[in-house]
């Protein structure tokens, strides 16, 4: 059998698959809550339980297969229209999606350890899906009643079916011949249409690709699941639409609408095979065309014909192309162990330093044959790591994907209507910011939904609409990346903040502050103006650990807030805490390494200006901060440079002796002694051999502005 | 000018997923053949490999303007071919013997 190194692997690979299955099933569900008809999201549900249930299977892991099972039952039911997607029925299953989650959480060695009231919530939740077995499953929804009156034509009590076989088919073992003749023995088929258009001519044909697809009717009456499940085993190499007898017209256009090549000749065919009609055909695919002018959405269409809710078309087209896409982006993408990534990582910053040692060698030489080569290296070096870099990039939609369910039951909770809406998934960054930034985000979108969003009552007062929005946007700007945390609700109340820190003592009774400045005391630990301390957040234990959290991150967090109308919060992070380009400065003796995208701009300090104060900069105020002053360095150099820094909104200038040019940066952490040196964000090694210290430029930014802020008081 | 004999290509053993190179250049072989007739007679067994081949012989051949019948259908590939609907396409009169009629 397996070696133990063996089954790890196997495991880890289960849990891995396992846990994709369950997002993938909770997304599904929640999609399902907002819109019960969607087909899509239910069978997605159901593969989803049902694949997990096959792979607990080969790792007998007993109790996974039973509850899964359990769900499964249910699920199969609801698919074949014997349950009603009603709100009871999907939070149980969410319960149950939860309880499957912690399982596959908890599988150590070869079992899913749950502790003792785990477990009995599990048994409970296994009880009421019985339960809803016991409903009686003969009794299917009645389809909604056309708003039209329409005589009923005679139709066949057929099914229709499209098949359109992927090109792997053949290559995986399946052969579309004897799918139909299973499907023959299922009922009669009648008026098989083989689409011949999609098979090549003989010499451009790859004999071992598979072009066949097919529309067919099926008289019959077994369930759909038997159908499902004949088509099922090669349900990843074949594409499969199913229209049971009684579908009404909506479903037939958003079929035909689906498949936008073949407009046409669906249409032919389900008229040959009487699911519709020529007329109806007709009407719906010319209104269509007509209204190419004032173009009016197939949905729009649907929704006046028969009353049915538009948006479904959408959805469904929506839905394939995504699935789609996420097809594509996968067949694409090979799966890597992390460590061995971080390895590649240190390799290549060690490759930095080495080159750049190689360039101070080769300069000192003068050897201009050996200078070239070093200018070569530097160049494959900086590629190679701004490709490595990448290979650490991950989509921040992974963290974004929790917070849909966050939102859901949170503002459940709270008694709120709220939606999420999200935006930049695919914005990318460092794989270990993705981890961390997660905390932050949740303890924002809380505070969005506990104390932003305002009751339905106080809102509909304020003439808004009584959902709220918060909205999650991430974008790269310039070289750093920004989430934004919106909502729609009151703002931040800055009467009440500026009152809540006077009476903490965190400002003097007499201070006078700007809104801004006021916002910022939010940060302050242990701060909070909720009216009532929820046991969401507001504990005052919260948003200065964000910020914390951030700051740690090399990143900042502002906030832009609005009374009655919302607040955002922007965070900024760097796209990667590894290796950055910097700008190396001397001050006497030491040097020091500020990182690039923060340098706005690099001036000569006038002669006999200051080094500390203020300078003018085109009608700007500009704070100076003397590097000579800060760091207690000796040495008298006659002229000086201001290097214009900023971080967030605020500038500030640093004086420094001489600027000594650009400088690739391999960041290697401060010592624990050295933590609390907030100006200092970490060390490098310069080509030379020398230390050079990385200033933290938010922090520095930050000291000038308070020391601004303290002087005006 | 003589009517031209059609070109009879005969076609034995398997047409399916095995065997689908050999055929394939069994079936190229006549090439502009103004008359062409694929022999199935001695085919011993079919899958959807071996009849999207057919399927893409004649698709070759309507794109040139030219003809392609099928002769010596067994049952089964008789049965294959109307289960996928495709009679119509290859358009051949399907001879069935008295026996099969059973």
């Amino acid at each position: 059998m397996y070696s133990e190194q063996e089954w790890d692997g196997l495991m880890a690979t289960l849990l891995v698959e396992c846990r994709e299955l369950h997002q993938a099933l909770e997304a599904g569900l929640l999609e399902l809550e907002r819109r019960p008809q969607d087909a899509e999201a239910l069978n997605g549900i159901f593969r989803a339980v049902h694949t997990i249930k096959g792979s607990a299977g080969l790792f007998d892991l007993e109790r996974m297969v039973r509850f899964a099972h359990g769900m499964e039952s249910v699920l199969v039911v609801l698919r074949d229209g014997g349950l009603v997607p009603q709100p009871e029925l999907l939070a149980l299953l969410l319960a149950a999606s939860d309880a499957l989650g912690l399982m596959i959480h908890r599988i150590i060695g070869e079992q899913a350890v749950l502790t003792p009231e785990e477990e009995i919530q599990a048994e409970n939740i296994e009880r009421w899906l019985g339960e809803q077995l016991g409903r009686n499953p003969l009794v299917l929804p009645q389809p909604p009643s056309a708003a039209v009156e329409r005589e009923e034509p005679a139709k066949m009590d057929c099914w229709h079916i499209s098949l359109r076989f992927g090109s792997e088919t053949f290559r995986h073992g399946f052969d579309p011949l004897a799918i139909l003749a299973y499907l023959q023995t299922l009922g009669r088929l009648v008026n098989v249409n083989c689409l011949t258009e999609h098979i090549p001519a003989l010499t451009a044909l790859d004999p071992e690709s598979c072009h066949w697809s097919f529309e067919l009717g099926l008289h019959t009456d077994v369930p759909r699941s038997r159908l499902v499940e004949a088509v099922e085993f090669v349900r990843d190499d074949c594409k499969v639409v199913i229209l049971p007898p009684d579908s009404q017209l909506p479903a037939y256009v958003e079929f035909i609408r689906s498949m936008p090549d073949e407009e046409w000749r669906l249409g032919e065919i389900l008229v040959a095979s009487g699911v519709i009609t020529e007329e109806e055909l007709q009407q719906a695919l010319r209104e269509q065309q007509s209204n190419s002018e004032d173009y009016r959405p197939l949905g729009e269409l649907v929704q006046q014909q028969t009353g049915v809710a538009p948006g479904l078309v959408d959805a469904a087209l929506n839905k394939q192309t995504q699935a789609r896409e996420a097809l594509v982006r996968d067949g694409k993408s090979v799966r890597v162990q992390a460590d061995k990534l971080d390895r590649l990582i240190d390799l290549v910053g060690e490759l930095v330093i080495a080159g750049a040692n190689a360039a101070v060698v080769a300069e000192r030489s003068g050897n201009t044959d050996m200078l070239e080569a070093a200018a070569r290296i530097a160049e494959l070096v900086e590629a190679i790591r701004d490709d490595a870099l990448r290979l650490r990039m991950v989509e921040i939609g992974e963290v974004f994907n929790r917070f849909p369910r966050i939102v859901r039951d949170v503002s459940r909770e709270l008694g709120k209507d709220i939606e999420l809406v999200i935006s930049g998934g695919e914005t990318e960054l460092d794989k270990t910011m993705v981890e961390k930034i997660g905390d932050p985000l949740t303890h924002l979108i809380r505070n969005a939904i506990d104390h932003g969003i305002e009751a339905v009552p106080a809102r509909l007062d304020q003439q808004k609409p009584a959902r709220g929005t918060v909205r999650l946007d991430a974008r790269h700007e310039g070289g750093a990346i920004v989430i934004d945390v919106s909502d729609d609700g009151g703002g931040l109340r800055t009467a009440d903040i500026l009152d809540k820190a006077r009476s903490r003592g965190l400002v003097p009774a007499n201070a006078v502050m700007s809104e801004a400045e006021i916002h910022q005391l939010i940060f302050e630990p242990g701060f909070s103006t909720a009216a009532q301390v929820t046991n969401l957040s507001g504990r005052g234990v919260g948003m200065d650990v964000v910020k914390r959290s951030i700051e740690a991150l090399r990143g900042s967090v502002e906030i832009i807030s609005r009374q009655g109308a919302g607040c955002t919060f922007r965070i900024r992070l760097p796209l990667t805490l590894a290796i950055i380009d910097g700008f190396l400065v001397a001050v006497g003796q030491a040097q020091f390494v500020i990182p690039l995208d923060q340098v706005r701009e690099c001036l000569e300090l006038p002669a006999g200006w200051q080094r500390s104060g203020y300078l003018d900069l085109r009608q700007e105020t500009l704070p100076l901060i003397d590097l000579h002053e800060l760091f207690a360095i000796e040495g008298q150099s006659r002229r000086h440079s201001v290097v214009v820094v900023q971080a967030g909104n605020n500038k500030a200038g640093l004086v420094v002796d001489s600027l000594l040019g650009e400088q690739q940066t391999v960041i290697k952490p401060l010592g624990r002694l050295f933590r609390s040196l907030d100006v200092i964000s970490g060390s490098t090694i310069l080509g030379s051999g020398d230390v050079a210290l990385i200033l933290d430029v938010a922090a520095l930014v930050n000291t000038a502005a308070r020391l601004e802020g303290a002087a005006v008081i | 000018m003589s009517e031209l004999e059609p070109t009879v290509v005969a076609f034995s053993g398997e047409l399916t997923i095995h065997t689908l190179t050999e055929q394939r250049a069994r079936m190229l072989e006549a090439g502009a053949a103004v008359d062409l007739i694929f022999d199935l007679s001695g085919i011993t067994e079919l899958d959807g490999a071996g009849l999207q081949l057919l399927v893409a012989a004649k698709r070759q051949r309507l794109a040139a303007g030219q003809s392609l019948r099928l002769t010596g259908h067994s049952r089964r590939i008789r049965e294959a071919m109307e289960r996928c609907g495709l009679a119509g396409f290859f358009g051949d009169p399907q001879i069935i013997t008295a026996a099969e009629c059973e």
